[in-house]
């Protein structure tokens, strides 16, 4: 039997208010979008509230806010892979060692 | 001999199988679609010029395709709501809205690949339609798959209804679990390559 049982009733409306608020913030997403903001603060901005909206299916329509500890466990575990799926090639790409910045220094400090 | 477990929750756990089993599967799934994020963001991060979002797609189509996504997940989490109220009329309602709602998003994005397809842009043109597709594509088919394992929840799956209404409502509650994870993916999908 699931945790919300015979309190079901009470969670219909929620679920409505729910999904108007994440259409509501879907027009949010769109209208900033037009103001043309520099990249970098429109990811941050893009990514706030998608990760808004993500937070409210999450907890409410999959019901991850009164769900088993073994969930979370898994989810914890899973979200740690995720940041380093997404983080650690990016360290990669970033790294210039090898890059002709780094062997035209020495050259560079020699003809001095 | 029944599998156990299959209704009533582990007393290590407190989960049933169903539950445990969609949960530790949409771990993959994070995963999967992780992983093309991160090509994503690793392709643009790396190239020299990359298009915005919002010169290439068409960002009205794509909103209304976030709006029909959405309600969807609404009237998917409504579905099993109707089955724990014991209301079977009200569930093939909402679940029927939920497979239509589906379907609309397909045809919305059979038109928005035409469009690209009439004029020659393909997939290999460049890298930023070939993330484009993949990504969308990708997400696609997980949207047929939940039509498919929904269709069949709405209609010869109700059998179950009478003869184990406990364990069908679980059947519901992780199908929708996994539509509202393909939700959860076009949510980021969207602002990340329309908007961005």
């Amino acid at each position: 039997m699931s945790v919300l049982g015979e309190d079901i009733k009470k969670h219909v409306g929620l679920y409505v208010k729910v999904g108007v608020t994440l259409l509501v913030l879907t027009v949010v997403t769109v209208t900033v979008s037009y103001v043309r903001l520099v990249l970098p603060l429109a990811v941050a901005v893009a990514l706030i509230i998608a990760i808004s909206k993500g937070s409210l299916v999450a907890s409410f329509f999959m019901h991850l806010i009164a769900e088993k500890r073994a969930i979370y466990w898994s989810l914890v575990l899973t979200v740690a892979f995720f940041l380093a799926l997404m983080f650690l090639p990016l360290l990669g790409a970033l790294d210039q060692i090898g890059t002709s910045t780094q062997t035209a220094r020495p050259a560079a400090e020699a003809a001095h | 001999m029944d599998i156990p477990y299959t209704v009533a929750e582990r007393p290590d756990t407190g989960l049933n199988n169903v539950k445990l089993g969609i949960w530790l599967f949409l771990a993959s799934e994070v995963m999967l679609f992780g992983g093309l994020f991160s090509s994503y963001v690793l392709l643009r991060v790396g190239s020299f010029e990359w298009p915005h979002g919002f010169d290439m797609l068409n960002i009205p189509l794509g909103t209304v395709n976030t709006i029909v996504l959405i309600s969807s997940s609404v009237t998917m989490v409504l579905s099993w709501a109707s089955l724990k109220m014991h209301d079977l009329g009200k569930y093939r309602l909402y679940m029927g809205l939920t497979i239509l709602l589906a379907l609309t998003f397909m045809v919305i994005k059979f038109f928005e690949y035409g469009e690209k397809f009439t004029h020659a842009h393909y997939p290999w043109e460049n890298t930023y339609l070939g993330i484009y597709f993949t990504l969308t594509g990708l997400h696609g088919l997980h949207v047929l798959g939940g039509v498919v394992v929904n269709s069949f929840l709405w209609g010869p799956g109700t059998k179950m209804w009478r003869t184990a209404p406990e364990r069908f409502t679980n059947r519901v509650e992780v199908a929708g679990l996994y539509w509202h994870f393909v939700d959860l993916v076009w949510i980021f999908l969207f602002p990340v390559l329309y908007l961005l």
